[in-house]
């Protein structure tokens, strides 16, 4: 019987025969239906799943004239982070001039807007001389993290420690105040980095934090659209369901905690979004068919159900690419290709 | 996260415009600055530059026509535009605010 090489979600290579192929992407679409109360994938979807990861190619790509644009979350830091010694502006000049990037992010090593805010003084210059030496648009980017505004890192008393004792209402409290202070802080480094002439923000791995950090977002960037209506504003999400960590918190009239992409893109357009960048977990313990099948699935429905450009996230982790520090691109161009294809999205 | 060969180039090469080595910068441009979705802004692009959609992707034919509208290569070019230079041939080619344009017209004084 042929069996097709593929891999785990840990990123590890595996064989599956034509009928574990077809019953994990068949299960992969089922199990985001089901979740997200969506559509699943057509048959024919499948099929083309099905010949993606059939062909025994190491990296297949998207038609040509299909391609899309690219954004990029931490984006400066990934040249640092495997220890090539350069300075961000190089970083930025590495992605535009070596590795065809359409957009770049300038960020800071610690990359949350509450430790920014104090050094904002020393990040405007970096960025106005990038800015200079730059072609490409440029993001300034960093993560809400409310997770900073608790005891012992933040002001406020730490949810985690209330909740066990019973304190709910105190822990509703905390999170409530938290959010805020991150407010006022995201407002205040978006308005800096904008006035020193970023291209936009980008707000990543947004509730990461539960339904609390997807409100602090949201009211940011509500207060940032009337500020600056020309700012491009992209929201990339942690993760693919809005934890309930406080639980009763809404915007706009809808509860934020539950909330799958097609609903919490609704919500990003609402408050003034320009991009919105949906996250698929990658499960390690399943195949990537499997996840694969699953993160299109969610991503499709996000797309047909917004009015402004979807990137979605395909980091290491999310999107059907395997939780792995290098991950095999055999896996991530398959992912990358199905993305795109069978989603008709804007950007990755 | 993820280290480069694996997520930026595999993106950029399996399904990524190009950057700077095609139109990518320049689609991208519209997706930011008035929301346009992939296809509009593509459209948008082409129309603007005179070229075909597959156009847009061909570093062959982009790079020539990068040249002539003298808008920043990927290969510098002595005497020609590079950094902010070529970002205020695009904000006029492409009709377009460049956030860092109007700030550095500002900072010297309005002068052009």
């Amino acid at each position: 019987m042929q069996k097709f090489y593929a891999r785990q979600g840990d990123g590890s290579l595996i064989k599956l025969s034509e009928s574990e192929l077809r019953h994990d992407l068949e299960e992969g679409t089922r199990d985001a239906a089901e979740r997200g109360k969506i559509s699943p994938l057509s048959e024919d979807e499948l099929l083309y799943l099905f010949d993606i990861h059939s062909t025994p190619s190491k990296f297949v790509g998207v038609e040509m004239g299909k391609e899309v644009v690219l954004t990029y979350d931490a984006g400066t830091l990934k040249i640092r982070r495997v220890g090539v010694s350069t300075n961000r502006i190089q970083s930025l000049q590495v992605y535009e001039k070596l590795l065809g990037a359409d957009t770049m992010e300038l960020d800071h090593v610690d990359y949350s807007f509450k430790p920014v805010k104090p050094i904002i003084g020393n990040e405007q210059p970096v960025l106005e001389q990038a800015l200079l030496v730059t072609t490409l648009p440029l993001f300034y980017g960093a993560m809400p993290n409310l997770g900073l505004y608790s005891q012992p890192d933040g002001p406020c008393p730490n949810p985690s420690e209330l909740l066990p004792m019973g304190k709910i209402s105190e822990a509703r409290a905390s999170y409530e105040e938290a959010v805020g202070f991150a407010v006022k802080d995201m407002v205040q480094v978006a308005s800096a980095m904008y006035e020193s002439g970023a291209d936009g923000i980008n707000f990543d791995t947004t509730g990461a934090a539960g339904d609390p950090d997807f409100l602090a977002t949201l009211q940011a960037v509500e207060i940032l659209r009337k500020k600056y209506p020309r700012m491009c504003i992209e929201v990339g999400m942690a993760g693919e369901f809005i934890l309930g960590m406080h639980a009763e918190l809404s915007y706009n009239g809808v509860r934020l905690a539950g909330l799958y992409p097609h609903k919490q893109v609704e919500l990003a357009e609402k408050a003034g979004v320009t991009i919105f960048g949906p996250a698929i977990n990658t499960s390690t313990d399943r195949s990537c068919p499997w996840n694969l099948a699953r993160a299109v699935t969610f991503a499709k429905a996000c797309v047909e159900s917004s009015n402004i450009p979807i990137h979605v996230n395909m980091g290491m982790g999310v999107g059907a690419v395997p939780v792995v520090d290098h991950p095999p691109v055999d896996a991530v161009s398959r992912a990358s290709r199905a993305m795109v294809e069978i989603t008709r999205l804007d950007g990755l | 996260m993820g280290d480069p060969p694996g997520m930026a180039i595999a993106h950029s090469t399996a399904s990524g415009m190009g950057g700077m080595r095609t139109a990518g910068d320049l689609v991208a441009r519209m997706q930011m600055s008035r929301g346009m979705r992939i296809k509009e802004a593509k459209e948008y692009v082409a129309n603007k530059l005179g070229v075909s959609l597959l156009d847009l992707s061909d570093p062959v034919i982009m790079s020539e026509v990068r040249e002539d509208l003298n808008i920043g290569t990927v290969t510098p070019l002595p005497g020609r535009a590079k950094g902010i230079e070529a970002k205020f041939r695009i904000a006029e080619l492409l009709g377009i605010e460049i956030n860092c344009v109007n700030r550095f017209r500002e900072r010297v004084g309005g002068k052009f």
